[in-house]
């Protein structure tokens, strides 16, 4: 215990200080999201996690968002352990053909009003997987999508900004 | 005649062994050809010989240039350090192959993607269930593998059967493919009896995205990228071991300076794997401080990877012939004070896990997977060091490791087959991956070449290498004009996830997402 304290003293505050960089991809459907989420939510926003096929590289980068330098969680964000607690869906991978039913069953028994985001290149149009005889490719064919989050793999900073968006007023 | 002690250890064990041809394409590899009716024999005194396990067996289309399909077999001879390979031909007409799975276990896996891959029988497979291709969604008759398989034809859907376990009192847990964390996935059914699981089946291929099938036809270079997507958080192994294979098959022989960098890499890869792991294992008993120390130990070396080589996954680094990113001297001060701090943040993370009797109670004597068991199943790796199996491609393949010989490199292994054997060797190749990026750092120099424009030439090979978790193997066959042919690839994630199945056993469900940390496998590298 009281080296889990000293480790706490030295170590001190991590938690870095992080200004929303608006790009302009991003920023028309960040201002429509961001008023939906200030009605809606209460600016506090539960989002489960779905993987339809990543290679796990923005699962690793969306578990470092919540390390102790970016925590997310002090934004208002949380990542919940059912759809049923849900505001958003956050999806990842380019839709393995044996996840389409788990995805739409997952948004299915999300309460409204809900929305989905999608992060990483394989999700917006299947990325490298383009033309793959096992995929569905980008989930917005599939769900309606409110937001995409750019990159291979998008770094934690590059999630937070996009959330964060609709997080500020 | 060549490898004579290769044919006369097959025919010790097999008297009746004759070869259509044996060849040493390469120093490390030996490759017998062999009449179907030969083919089950030679591998089953080849893994009698050499006690290894079926390192990879696959299928390939070769209909278009001999009509034939071809059916390989490689197990591993570590003290050789070289590979054996057997094939074999068959033909349209007869599309079955004796099963090896009743006799090696570790064949099964591989039948079965071959019969749903490439509708080629297994005759006498005691499972010949789909993997990948989920029956549910995926008709029958369809195989993706084959040269003229264009798109999905419509068939019939069934269900998929699981292994049932009945008994008074006994019921069963499904769990996934959608679960409670930021996790990949997987479905598992557990048969409990009481708190005690008795039986796991886990269910995969839900990650399959037929990235083997996506290989075909594409250069060298585009493919690389693609290898770094197989599985995202072993990217620099997957592409390490793709490029090897190019440059085997091209006889290119890479600068000294890059292969420095290339062990730099690979090590900083499975440090920041095997501290993210520890501090998985600690979250899932409930332990979060160190939890959360280790994801800033995580961080600190993504960070790092990220101002060494402008990727934080080591993507976009290794190129066929080197690697594209040299560290001049800013970089590696940088990077020699960064593990200072490193390895301290490190040592203490350790002091914390060892002095905590609840977790060490939790983690000691709990997954425990037997050596017997491990190499029965053939699990790999780290996987397998736990378990008492000393292989480690690092120690055993100088070929790209000669620059581990010279650090004189030590393998990690530890007896028990539990969490806790797990987290020790992990906590064991931490410690010893950082000593070897520091002595690999000091021995490059600046102003050296770090990559040679490859000369592609056309043929086959295996690339291998020892990935955080074990090893990646790419199996490569490319034309004349460098496009690729057929690429095979086995993360360790494959195998190893029957050795999970085994470990549980006897636990209570609330330990097994700890099991299932310790063995830390991959979803998408498994399932392709």
């Amino acid at each position: 215990m009281l080296q889990i304290l000293r480790n706490r003293i030295l170590k001190g505050l991590l938690s870095r200080h992080i200004e929303p960089g608006l790009t302009g991809k991003i920023e028309p459907l960040g201002l429509e999201l961001k008023s939906l989420i200030q009605k809606k939510f209460s600016r506090s926003l539960h989002i489960r996690y779905l993987d339809s096929g990543s290679c796990g590289a923005c699962e690793s980068e969306i578990i470092s968002a919540n390390n102790p330098i970016y925590d997310l969680q002090r934004f208002g964000v949380s990542f919940v352990a059912s759809p049923r607690h849900a505001d958003a869906l956050l999806v990842t991978g380019p839709v393995s053909k044996n996840m389409l039913i788990a995805l739409k069953k997952t948004y299915d028994s999300m309460p409204e009003a809900k929305f989905v985001i999608t992060c990483g290149d394989c999700a917006l149009d299947g990325g490298p997987f383009k033309g793959s005889y096992y995929i569905e490719g980008a989930v917005k064919n599939i769900l309606p999508t409110a937001l995409h989050i750019p990159g291979c793999p998008p770094s934690p900073l590059d999630i937070i900004q996009a959330l964060l968006m609709f997080l500020r007023k | 005649m060549v490898c004579p002690e290769v044919v006369a250890g097959i025919k010790n064990i097999f008297p009746a062994f004759e070869a259509l041809s044996v060849a040493l394409p390469y120093p490390d590899e030996i490759r017998v050809k062999v009449a179907r009716q030969f083919f089950k024999d030679t591998c089953l005194a080849l893994h009698k010989g050499l006690s290894s396990p079926v390192a990879v067996l696959f299928a390939s289309d070769e209909r278009k240039d001999t009509a034939k399909f071809v059916v390989n077999c490689a197990f591993v001879n570590l003290k050789k350090s070289q590979w054996v390979i057997v094939s074999m031909d068959v033909s349209e007409d007869a599309l079955y192959f004796d099963s090896l799975a009743k006799n090696i276990h570790s064949a099964s896996l591989f039948e079965r993607e071959i019969w749903e891959m490439f509708g080629i029988e297994p005759k006498g497979s005691p499972d010949l269930r789909r993997l990948r291709l989920h029956d549910e969604v995926y008709p029958k008759g369809n195989y993706p593998l084959r040269k003229d398989f264009r798109q999905i034809q419509a068939g019939n859907l069934s269900d998929y059967k699981f292994n049932k376990v009945e008994g008074t009192g006994v019921f069963e847990v499904p769990v996934g493919p959608v679960h409670a964390g930021i996790i990949g996935p997987g479905h598992f059914r557990f048969s409990v009896a009481g708190e005690p699981i008795i039986n796991l089946e886990t269910r995969l291929g839900f990650a399959h995205r037929g990235v083997e099938k996506l290989f075909e036809g594409r250069n060298c270079f585009e493919a690389l990228r693609l290898a770094e997507c197989v599985s995202g958080d072993a990217s620099f192994a997957h592409s390490l071991a793709f490029a090897q294979a190019v440059e085997k098959i091209s006889g290119v022989l890479i600068p000294k300076q890059a292969v420095y960098l290339r062990a730099i890499f690979l090590e900083l890869e499975r440090m920041y794997n095997h501290v993210n792991d520890i501090g998985a294992m600690a979250l899932d008993v409930g332990f979060s401080f160190p939890s959360a120390y280790a994801s800033v130990i995580k961080e600190a070396i993504l960070q790092l990877n990220d101002k060494l080589a402008a990727s934080r996954y080591l993507k976009q680094v290794n190129t066929v012939g080197g690697v594209v990113k040299d560290l001049d001297e800013p970089k590696k001060k940088m990077l020699l004070d960064s593990f200072k701090g490193i390895k301290h943040d490190f040592n203490e993370l350790v002091n914390i896990l060892y002095s905590s009797v609840s977790f060490m109670d939790r983690v000691d004597t709990t997954g425990a997977l037997r050596r017997k068991t491990a190499e029965g199943l053939g699990v790999v790796g780290l996987i397998a060091r736990s378990s008492g199996v000393p292989a480690d491609l690092r120690e055993y393949f100088p070929a790209f490791s000669a620059v581990y010989k010279e650090a004189k490199f030590k393998i990690a292994t530890e007896e028990s087959g539990d969490v806790l054997a797990r987290l020790k060797v992990r906590i064991a190749e931490f410690k010893e991956s950082s000593r070897l990026v520091e002595e690999f750092t000091g021995k490059l120099a600046e102003g050296r070449q770090i990559n040679i424009h490859p000369e592609l030439k056309g043929g086959s090979a295996l690339g291998y290498v020892e990935g955080w978790r074990g090893p990646v193997l790419y199996w490569l066959a490319t034309d004349a004009a460098g496009l690729i042919r057929r690429c095979k690839i086995v993360d360790p994630s494959f195998l190893n996830w029957q050795g999970l199945s085994y470990a549980v056993l006897g636990n209570i469900i609330p330990d097994f997402p700890l099991c299932n940390k310790s063995f830390g496998l991959s979803y998408s590298g498994g399932d392709l």
